[in-house]
Parts: structure tokens; C-alpha cells; sequence
């Protein structure tokens, strides 16, 4: 079995999501694991690449391949998977990846399964694990041909180095179709992501409505700081301007997997819950009783956050001395 | 101008997959997947803006015309639905080769997506229905304007926000942020009946059904079984001791 990782990177980092489904394929059986890497200063990252299970890296630093737009990575993708004949090519998902792998599905032909969580060899078969219908079923899922395509919701797995030794570089000539050349970024605003970054952090403390006003925020973060977490957001409170978008947690935001998650006014629906709900601990604070966050959640309180998280802070810091 | 809008019918109500086909129970109640609405209201505002002609464009069983009939009650002009027994358990390569073959003949300047399918979780046909189309692709579209054949987005990404611009004809997938869809009026309901569709077969769009469908389909469902148990899952009331058994309950998870 032949494996290709696509890595992303943000700057100067290469993507933990992507890293930790690198180090998965590591432990699927192919001793050649590749990785690509596309973009402006990947040749600088590859090494790392190598730390995390990848034998040999693809890098390509064309100016085209510098905004994160997926068609320019089609063109490179579908060359590298012909011309090396991998069989297999594995994505963490994010809103560039997912659209990389669409396009080199209908590029290739290839079948692609989404919103993995796992994936294992069954009798020397590649099979995927797919939670469906709000998770309530899971879903054996498998591809009737090469080249298999396999999406990873992010977080499915942890970026644990495999201590390979420096990997082999292999440069990639870049040349693009038309209409891979038609969009471009005119304009970019990064948001500030000072502070602990909810994607590392062992404890997170995420504010939802029920919250009732900005100013409440104030409750998760003091709560974070007791528990030496970071504070995440649903998508309504970022909607109404309430906290940053970087603290975004759900299906358009953050996919997080912390050791505990702490759910302040939260009611739960489903875009909240696909980002949160591989958190090992789920704590959730809210008035209504039927919110379906209880219904995923270890522990549920059904009350007021107002009265609960000051109490509960003022225990924690008490506990600390 | 012409506008195309893709839309889904997707099971109502408790959805459920079927043991023998191991595929999604179509067979109960349905509605327009609500994430389409948003592609749809885009659809009308552009129009309002630009008098374009807006179809719909759906592939589903036939009761899929109840949700593309929603879709004209709201104000699109026209609908499309591409119902075959052959297209029957597509996987993404062969829904995208359908909905390609049938947007190739519409030529719009402009096709829109929703952000997802709300029964299958799918977040990704736009794109390879752009790549089969040849077309520039957007996603994640919060803010869409069109001047001078190109368009501007404004998206949201992990890392914050992108400006895109593109030329027409491309496609866009709009995120649920981009508007409030309206609802249709009872003109609007009584109107869309006498509104122009059309329903196709694979044969009408030069298609080979042993390339779609179940037949075609590059991926598969092996097997189904239940979730991994979440451990035990416990609710209290919030009285005053509250606060005292999170912190015993995070100690004894050794959280604290």
C-alpha cells in the first residue's frame, strides 16, 4: 500500500491536524509514507515532516500555490498520485483540504470518504470509521478502487512524533490548469492568536448565548484561568460580536479534542457539537434541560451560569491555595 | 445572467439508514436541505440586483420536486430535477458527474451551493463539481458581490478572513452566515406551481448509468454498528451545591 499525506501549514507551522493523520498512515504498514507540501517556505518545514512518519516530502513553492486556495493544489496533487502511483491519499480536514479533496476526487475518479474518525487495515483492506446521523450510528465505510481518497474530521488523531530520521526531498515542477488560475486572494485579515490556542489547550471553557451578554464572558474566562484552560465560542456569540472569530468552535470554526471541555450556555446543535464532541471530558452548564448538549455530555447541570461559575472558580482557586 | 442554484431533498424528522441497502431511508418525509435555502435566498437577492434568471438544479427521487417546488415558491424561475432510478446510491464522483452534465447544459454564470447537506454531513460537492465544470470555486462564502463578469467573496477560514475574486462563470458555496433565507409567501406557494421544471434522465443528459449510481459509485458502506459508548452520562440539578459536585466530579476524573 502506497500512502500520500497532504500537509497543511499556516505560516511558519505545519497543521497539528494534518501531522497527526501523517503519523497515523505511519502505522498502516507502508515503510514509504509520503507527504506533500504546497506553498511559500515548505521546503523549510519538510524536516519536520520527516519527525512525524513521512519518508519522502513533496514540496512545491510556486508563487501560485502561496494563497490557500485548493485548484492550483489539484493540478500538483493529481501528478504527484499518477506520476508516484500512490493508491492512497489521506487529508485532515479544514476548509482548504476539504475542497483539495473534492477536486482531486472528480479530477482522478476516485472515491472519497468524509468525516472520518478512524481508519485501519481489515484483512489488509483500508477501512474507514464514519460517525452518521448526528453521530447516533457508526459507519464501516471502504473504496472499490485506487486511488482511495480518505477525509479525517481534524483532531481524529494526535500529532505524535514517530521519531523517523530526515526525510527525502523531492521537488515538484508546478504546472496549472486554466481554471485553476482564476480565483485569487485580494485581500486577507489573520486574526490575533495571542494567548493559549484552544487547538493545544487541555481544558477549554466555551461560552455559548445562554451566557446572555458579552460582558459574561468574563465568567468563562475566569473559569479558564483556574483551570489553566483557554476560552472557545459558539458560532452565534461570534456572530453577534460578542468574542473573536479565532475562538470559533464548530463546523465553521475550530475542531477541538481536549482532555476537558467546559460548555457555558451552550445549548449544543449539531455545528457545535462536530467540533467539540471528541473532547474526552464534557462538562456542560445551561438552564434548559433539554438542550442536547446534555445528551453528550459526562456531566450536565441544568442552572444558572451566573450563580454556578463563580462559585465553581472561587472552589478552584480556593483548592490551588 | 443566469444563476444556478444545487439543491438537496433530505429526510425530515428522525433520520435513519437502512439495514439491507445500507443506505440513507429516503423513503419518509423530506424537506429542502435548510442549508440550500441560503444558496437559494442568495440566488434571488443577486437577482433583485441584477435581473438574472435563477433555476434550480436538484438530483433526487421525484418526490425531490416537493423541495425544488419550495425552492420556486421562494422565487426562483425555474427547476431541474434529474431523477433516474440509475442515479440511485451515487457517491460524490458520480452525484458531481450528474450535476455537472446537467449544469453544462444550463451554462450559468454563476452556480451556488449551500455549505452542506444536512443528512449525510457532505461539505465537499461544489468542489468537484467545479473541477468537472473547469471553473473557479469559492467556499465558505459569508459575503458574495458580482461586477463586471467576476465576482467578490468575503470567507471565513480557521485562521480568519480571505477576500477572494474570480471570474464568471464560477462556483460558490455561501456559508449559513450569508443571509436569512426568506419564507415563501402564499403567492409565492400558489405561483410556484405554474413555474417551468423540467425532470431528466441519465439518457437525457448523455450519461452512462453504469458510471453513476450505485453502479459507478468508487466507495462503499461495509458494515454499520453502534457508536462508541461516551462512558456514563450523569445530570444534576443546579442547586446550591452545584459548583461543590463539578469540582468532585473534574477531581475524580483527575482533571483538577
Amino acid at each position: 500500500m502506497s500512502l500520500l499525506v497532504f500537509l497543511e501549514h499556516h505560516g511558519n507551522e505545519l497543521q497539528k491536524g494534518s501531522l497527526g493523520v501523517l503519523a497515523k498512515a505511519a502505522t498502516l504498514g507502508d515503510p514509504d509514507v509520503a507527504a506533500v507540501l504546497l506553498g511559500g517556505g515548505v521546503r523549510a518545514l519538510a524536516s519536520e515532516a520527516g519527525t512525524f512518519g513521512a519518508g519522502k516530502v513533496y514540496v512545491a513553492e510556486d508563487d501560485a500555490l502561496e494563497p490557500p486556495l485548493p485548484q492550483a493544489r489539484v493540478d500538483v496533487l493529481a501528478t504527484v498520485v499518477r506520476e508516484g502511483g500512490y493508491g492512497t491519499v489521506l487529508f485532515a480536514n479544514s476548509v482548504l483540504a476539504a475542497d483539495v479533496a473534492a477536486g482531486l476526487s472528480a479530477r482522478l475518479e476516485a472515491g472519497l470518504n468524509w468525516d472520518l474518525v478512524d481508519v485501519a487495515l481489515q484483512d489488509g483492506t483500508l477501512v474507514g470509521k464514519r460517525p452518521a446521523l448526528q453521530d447516533s450510528v457508526s459507519v464501516d465505510v471502504g473504496w472499490r478502487s485506487e486511488p482511495r481518497l480518505a477525509l479525517f474530521r481534524a483532531g481524529a488523531f494526535d500529532a505524535v512524533a514517530t521519531g523517523g530520521g530526515e526525510p527525502e526531498i523531492e521537488e515538484l515542477s508546478v504546472e496549472l490548469e486554466e481554471h485553476s488560475r482564476g480565483a485569487r486572494v485580494v485581500e486577507q485579515q489573520l486574526e490575533d492568536t495571542s494567548g493559549p490556542s484552544i487547538e493545544d489547550a487541555d481544558v477549554i471553557v466555551a461560552g455559548g448565548r445562554g451566557l446572555g451578554a458579552p460582558e459574561s464572558f468574563a465568567l468563562a474566562e475566569e473559569l479558564a484561568r483556574a483551570l489553566g484552560g483557554a476560552v472557545g465560542a459558539t458560532r452565534a456569540v461570534v456572530d453577534a460580536g460578542w468574542y473573536p472569530y479565532s475562538a470559533q468552535i464548530g463546523q465553521t470554526g475550530k475542531t477541538v479534542s481536549p482532555k476537558l471541555y467546559v460548555a457555558l450556555g451552550i445549548s449544543g446543535a449539531i455545528q457545535h457539537k462536530v467540533g467539540m464532541q471528541s473532547s474526552n471530558v464534557i462538562v456542560a452548564i445551561n438552564k434548559d434541560a433539554n438542550a442536547p448538549i446534555f445528551e453528550f455530555s459526562d456531566l450536565g447541570v441544568v442552572g444558572d451560569v451566573h450563580e454556578i461559575v463563580p462559585k465553581l472558580t472561587a472552589l478552584l482557586e480556593q483548592r490551588r491555595g | 445572467m443566469k444563476i444556478a442554484v444545487c439543491v438537496k431533498h433530505v429526510p425530515e424528522g428522525a433520520a435513519r439508514i437502512d439495514p439491507t441497502s445500507k443506505r440513507l431511508d429516503r423513503s419518509g418525509e423530506g424537506g429542502l436541505n435548510h442549508f440550500d435555502a441560503n444558496a437559494v435566498e442568495e440566488a434571488l437577492r443577486l437577482k433583485a440586483d441584477s435581473d438574472a434568471e435563477v433555476v434550480v438544479v436538484s438530483m433526487g427521487p421525484a418526490r425531490a420536486a416537493d423541495s425544488v417546488r419550495k425552492a420556486l415558491a421562494m422565487g426562483a424561475d425555474r427547476a431541474l430535477l434529474i431523477s433516474d432510478e440509475g442515479v440511485a446510491g451515487s457517491d460524490l464522483v458520480g452525484t458531481s458527474a450528474v450535476l455537472a452534465a446537467a449544469l453544462e447544459r444550463e451554462a450559468a454564470d454563476l452556480v451556488l451551493f449551500g455549505q452542506q447537506a444536512s443528512d449525510a454531513d457532505g461539505a465537499v460537492l461544489w468542489a468537484a463539481v467545479a473541477e468537472r465544470l473547469r471553473r473557479p470555486v469559492v467556499s465558505q462564502a459569508m459575503e458574495l458581490s458580482l461586477a463586471d463578469g467576476s465576482l467578490r467573496v468575503k470567507r471565513q477560514t480557521e485562521f480568519g478572513y480571505d477576500v477572494i475574486e474570480a471570474p464568471l462563470p464560477a462556483v460558490v458555496a455561501v456559508s449559513d452566515a450569508i443571509n436569512e433565507p426568506r419564507y415563501p409567501s402564499l403567492k409565492g406557494i400558489m405561483g410556484a406551481k405554474k413555474k417551468p421544471s423540467e425532470t431528466l434522465s441519465l439518457a437525457d443528459l448523455g450519461l452512462d448509468a453504469a458510471a453513476v449510481g450505485e453502479a459507478g459509485a468508487k466507495t462503499e458502506v461495509l458494515a454499520l454498528g453502534s457508536p462508541p459508548p461516551r462512558g456514563d452520562s450523569r445530570t444534576i440539578e443546579g442547586d446550591g451545591n452545584a459548583a461543590q459536585a463539578i469540582l468532585d466530579f473534574l477531581a475524580e476524573k483527575r482533571l483538577v
